[in-house]
């Protein structure tokens, strides 16, 4: 069951080194409710705590006050999570249907649900390739299938197609949203790029810099699908800049 | 293979190949012009070799050997990699043993085997204790190593998809230390023989250190040539047909 989230962090600190006191605050009264099958994307500037947000919400980082609900009420270990990090993060020693299969469960692997996804993303020559003789867009390929095919009720990205050529982004772009549609999930979707929130989301949040909390929370009301090159897109772009201008004096 | 890669693959045999015959050369002349009994002519030795071996004391005696090898060496390093993944990942566990580590690898050899074989008697586990106990300490220093530097984001992978506790240590964890398991394999199997050769020396009734002492006193050392010409032959042959292919298999991914 794709799950809804509800954030409400009082606090998220780190200390700046071993021995003093001092401390960094990297959230401050951050809530933010993400509902089921939503799309969300979160903007903010760099520093400002996107990648400590899903840190927390991920359970990679337990160290915070306040508390993070699935379904209201779930537990994080209930949840099937996946994660797609700014690097790819694939074992080199494992091939690449290796690579997908060993995030799954028996049940999955049985479906054939690693050699499925793979060939949905136009990976089925590479099955028995190694992640270094592949290029990084197809590493990427090959990240976002492992982490599509465990069937995420929750599914965080952070930054994930950062530093990929307009082209070959825009292909995992397509990918993203493609496997979205034929099988929903709840998407947190970290990134700086306003075009590319505007392309894939249903809605988009902006943090301000840390202490970071919720700024600026607007839904994105164009139709699916959509095309990224479009003045559509560019319109609704200046639109929002114009509204959030000078929020972290004038970067996006 | 391009032929560039071949030719240069020849070349390297043949300069290979040259500089053995050399050594055999100048080992003849000395031989030539010295004391037979002292420097024996390599004909005579190989004849040595072959007589020990139509004897059959000869593989008695480097099966004894090869076992006890063998034992220490397993025993070495399974301590050792044990060891040394949890001095690598805990810092209070690696403050406390640190000390111990650094005793032990200061310890000389002979010590340890004389220690061992006052403490536990002239025994065949006392031999392999003795061994085992001069390899450990080099292969925590390694493994110790491997285990600092590992890959903590692959771990983190592990995590976010719930793979469970074993899968996430020989999958996860453990290949990253493979580098590190075989270089200390490989060091530790040299090291190991040397000194199981003493370990026999000094209180064992056979194995190559044993017949090699035996020798000694009746100052024959063309059978002493000819026992270690066969030990070095099967340990070039272990590090050929086991550790090279190990090691080849842990890197396909690699290339």
């Amino acid at each position: 069951m794709v799950t809804s989230i509800s954030i409400n962090i009082i606090s998220k600190v780190f200390s700046k080194n071993e021995k003093s006191k001092e401390f960094h605050q990297a959230i401050k009264n951050l809530k933010l409710n993400v509902s089921k099958g939503e799309f969300c994307s979160i903007i903010g500037p760099s520093g400002c705590g996107k990648s400590t947000l899903l840190n927390l919400v991920s359970g990679l980082d337990k160290d915070l006050q306040g508390d993070i609900l699935f379904d209201n009420k779930k537990k994080l270990e209930d949840i099937r999570t996946a994660y797609m990090f700014q690097t790819p993060r694939l074992l080199p020693w494992l091939n690449v249907l290796e690579n997908v299969e060993v995030v799954l469960s028996q049940e999955q692997k049985i479906r054939k649900r690693a050699e499925e996804i793979l060939s949905i993303m136009g990976l089925e020559k590479f099955l028995n390739f190694y992640p270094n003789q592949l290029s990084g867009g197809m590493q990427r390929r090959v990240a976002l299938a492992r982490s599509y095919s465990s069937q995420p009720e929750l599914f965080l990205l952070d930054e994930p197609f950062v530093s990929l050529d307009d082209q070959l982004a825009n292909k995992l772009r397509n990918m993203l949203l493609k496997l979205w549609t034929s099988e929903p999930t709840t998407i947190i979707f970290v990134t700086h790029d306003l075009r590319e929130a505007i392309y894939l989301s249903d809605r988009i949040v902006f943090l301000s810099k840390s202490p970071s909390k919720v700024l600026f929370d607007t839904k994105v009301s164009l139709d699916r699908p959509r095309c990224f090159d479009n003045e559509v897109i560019e319109e609704y772009r200046k639109k929002i800049s114009e509204q959030t201008k000078g929020f972290w004096g004038g970067e996006i | 293979m391009t032929n560039s890669k071949k030719e240069n693959n020849l070349k390297l045999i043949l300069i290979k190949t040259l500089s053995l015959l050399l050594l055999f050369f100048l080992w003849e002349l000395l031989s030539f012009f010295s004391d037979k009994s002292i420097f024996p002519s390599l004909i005579i030795i190989l004849k040595t070799l072959l007589n020990e071996i139509s004897e059959g004391e000869l593989f008695f005696h480097l099966g004894m050997t090869m076992y006890r090898v063998l034992s220490s060496f397993l025993v070495a390093m399974a301590v050792g990699i044990c060891i040394g993944i949890l001095m690598g990942n805990n810092r209070k566990i690696d403050q406390f043993l640190d000390i111990w580590n650094i005793l032990f690898l200061n310890i000389p050899a002979l010590v340890l085997i004389i220690l061992s074989y006052v403490w536990f008697g002239l025994t065949e586990i006392a031999a392999i204790i003795a061994v085992s106990l001069n390899k450990i300490p080099n292969v925590i220093v390694t493994i110790r190593e491997g285990a600092k530097s590992i890959d903590k984001s692959l771990l983190q992978v592990a995590f976010i998809y719930k793979v469970s506790k074993l899968k996430k240590f020989f999958i996860f964890y453990l290949p990253q230390l493979y580098p590190y398991i075989i270089a200390s394999a490989r060091g530790g199997i040299a090291l190991i023989w040397k000194i199981v050769l003493v370990v026999e020396l000094l209180g064992r009734s056979n194995g190559v250190g044993f017949k090699i002492y035996e020798f000694f006193q009746f100052f024959d050392i063309k059978s002493i040539l000819a026992y270690t010409i066969a030990f070095v032959i099967i340990m070039l042959t272990i590090e050929i047909f086991v550790f090279k292919p190990l090691d080849n298999y842990s890197r396909k991914w690699r290339n």
